[in-house]
């Protein structure tokens, strides 16, 4: 089992302080909900989770199985068994999918044999059409065939936790589905369970994806967690109760005030 | 053997010369020698011997190449394909200066693919100035590729000329990884009524290399159209130039003509230049010119390294990714895996940043 820790982490992008203290521990098997309004600091969180440059820790942790993440390159972060499905993936011209996992299984000491097999497998499984197998990575594909090619290569890595930056942006009804319930799929997987942080803006990914925890994140900070039914609250009411006056409270008084109000 | 004579070089302060090495080429250093040409396929079309073709002299260089040359004419009479691709392999050897000179004449209605490949038999410098003359008659085809990958040490100074006429289809393609000094003069007019071109390249210099290209679409007809595609990297302390002139004369109202030119910078020391020029001398024409000179994309690097894929194979990737786009337009299949994996072992990768 595996355990992604991240602990009072703080960043800054520019100079500005982005993430103010977040604390989250996702667990192989667990399906966990980042959910936050816009500016929340949503997608720095899985930047800098994954080590893409332009953003400054300032202090906190994070640790997978107890080795210091935010110590390793983003390569060895991925190798190491962390996941990033991208919110926007990036168009790499010329670069074809096969490639790709080819060097990334090898990087991993995994045999690379019949990697075009195991994408057309894994392809099927989400409605992916074999023949965007052979375009290069992302280009010119719709919005719902990337996040598919992406929760294919999710597939494929078999990380032990997968960060989903707002999965369901950018798709149709049906891509959500098939690539939510793969994602589901995988965290049920009964030998290697996929450990989840699904962040999200909307509640529609969730209908699809049950987590089993729901945190909210508003000015760079948790300041709700509880279960699915607080995405459900958020639904009815928006926002607008976590974002009331400018500071999210501190630990204490505030958090358990917001506890006590979506506690079961 | 003889020396090549005394000659008045162009000077660097010429704007046609600007940025080149020319300064720096002395060529009495090399005696006169011409390289060793082996031909394969297409041997009924192939004649050996001067050429009566007297050409445009655009410098000292194709001057010299008309007093020394040793040419080769491919003459494709009308109406007839040829099935397999003419391949033209030039072979120089260090200390000397040769002038190969390939004339190509397509005929009305025929077709014909050519590939030209110039070479060192060993290390050291040389002089090529090799020229090429290639006219295609109403309705004909031609396909050419050059490779140049001749020694690192080796200055290469060529002129490629082509004319297209009515409804004529030209696709030139160069690859250049060769050479302490590679400069290719290309013009292609379009003097027919719906004359089309085509041109890739792809160029790739590291070191202490030098690749400089000046690249005339010239369009002298009517519903004429031409589109290219120069792709180039820099490594090390290597330069590259690319300056494009699309010129579109009075008379080629109706004419679509395309230029882009994108340049990599893969180390600091490295320095690549982008120089897009459009004359346009009529109404009624479609014309665009795009240039890029920069670093590998940061978000592309991040997006492989996201995967788990180490940076320098990252880098790899992204490099061939980006070249893989003038490797698939190559005429051979066969050839462009080769230069795939040239320009792979070439890559000389730093380590990324992680």
């Amino acid at each position: 089992m595996s355990e992604l820790v991240i602990s009072g982490l703080h960043a800054t992008v520019a100079g500005r302080e982005i993430l103010r203290g977040v604390d989250l521990t996702i667990r192989s098997g667990e399906v966990h909900a980042v959910m936050g309004p816009n500016g929340a600091g949503k997608s720095t969180l899985s930047a800098v989770v994954m080590g893409r440059s332009g953003y400054e820790v300032t202090a906190g942790s994070v640790t997978l199985d107890g080795e210091d993440v935010l110590a390793m390159p983003t390569w060895q972060r991925a190798v190491a068994g962390l996941h990033l499905v991208m919110q926007y993936p990036t168009e790499v011209p010329g670069v074809a999918l096969r490639d790709v996992m080819v060097e990334a299984l090898a990087a991993r000491g995994h045999a690379s044999d019949n990697v075009r097999g195991q994408l057309v497998a894994e392809a099927a499984k989400i409605g992916f059409e074999e023949r965007f197998l052979d375009r290069p990575l992302n280009v010119d594909l719709s919005g719902g065939e990337k996040k598919r090619n992406e929760t294919l290569q999710l597939a494929m890595l078999r990380p032990r936790i997968a960060i989903l930056d707002e999965l369901d942006s950018g798709l149709d009804i049906d891509a959500l589905r098939d690539c939510s319930r793969r994602v589901e799929e995988l965290s049920n997987d009964p030998d290697e369970p996929l450990g989840v942080l699904a962040i999200t803006h909307y509640n529609r990914l969730l209908t699809e994806l049950k987590p089993d925890k729901v945190h909210i994140l508003v000015k760079g900070r948790i300041v709700a967690s509880g279960g699915p039914e607080l995405a459900t609250t958020l639904e009815t009411d928006g926002y607008a109760a976590f974002t009331d006056g400018d500071e999210p409270a501190e630990s204490g008084a505030g958090a358990s005030g917001l506890d006590d109000l979506f506690r079961m | 053997m003889a020396q090549l004579r005394e000659l008045a070089l162009p000077s660097a302060d010429e704007e046609i010369w600007r940025y080149s090495r020319i300064d720096a080429l002395d060529p009495t250093a090399f005696e006169l020698e011409a390289a060793d040409t082996a031909v394969s396929g297409g041997e009924n079309y192939v004649t050996r011997g001067a050429s009566a073709a007297v050409l445009a002299e655009p410098d000292v260089f194709a001057e010299l190449n008309t007093e020394h040359q040793s040419t080769l004419v491919v003459e494709v009479p009308r109406g007839t394909t040829v099935d397999e691709p003419i391949v033209i392999t030039h072979t120089s050897r260090p200390g000397t200066a040769s002038f190969p000179r390939t004339v190509l004449r397509v005929g009305e209605n025929a077709e014909v693919t050519v590939i030209e490949r110039f070479a060192s038999a060993s290390a050291g410098p040389a002089l090529v100035a090799p020229v090429l003359s290639a006219e295609v008659a109403p309705a004909g085809r031609l396909t050419y590729l050059a490779v140049n990958d001749v020694d690192l040490e080796a200055w290469q100074i060529g002129h490629q000329l082509v004319v297209g006429d009515r409804d004529s289809s030209v696709r030139l393609s160069t690859v250049t990884l060769g050479g302490y000094y590679t400069r290719v003069r290309t013009e292609v007019r379009s003097s027919g009524q719906g004359a089309s071109t085509k041109q890739v390249a792809l160029y790739f210099a590291g070191g202490d290399q030098m690749h400089d290209f000046r690249v005339i679409q010239d369009h002298d007809a009517p519903h004429t159209s031409s589109d290219l595609l120069f792709k180039g990297a820099v490594q090390d302390r290597a330069r590259s130039v690319y300056t494009g002139l699309i010129t579109i004369r009075e008379h080629a109202r109706g004419t679509a003509a395309y230029q882009t030119n994108r340049n990599l910078t893969l180390s600091d020391g490295a320095w690549a230049e982008s120089v897009p020029n459009l004359d346009i001398r009529t109404n009624d024409v479609k014309c665009s010119h795009a240039s890029t000179v920069g670093p590998i994309d940061d978000d592309q690097r991040f997006y492989l390294e996201s995967r788990g894929v180490p940076p320098e194979t990252a880098e790899r990737l992204v490099v061939l990714g980006f070249f893989e786009e003038v490797l698939d337009q190559l005429p051979s299949g066969q050839l462009a895996d080769e230069l795939r994996a040239a320009v792979a072992d070439k890559l000389n990768l730093q380590g990324g940043a992680s």
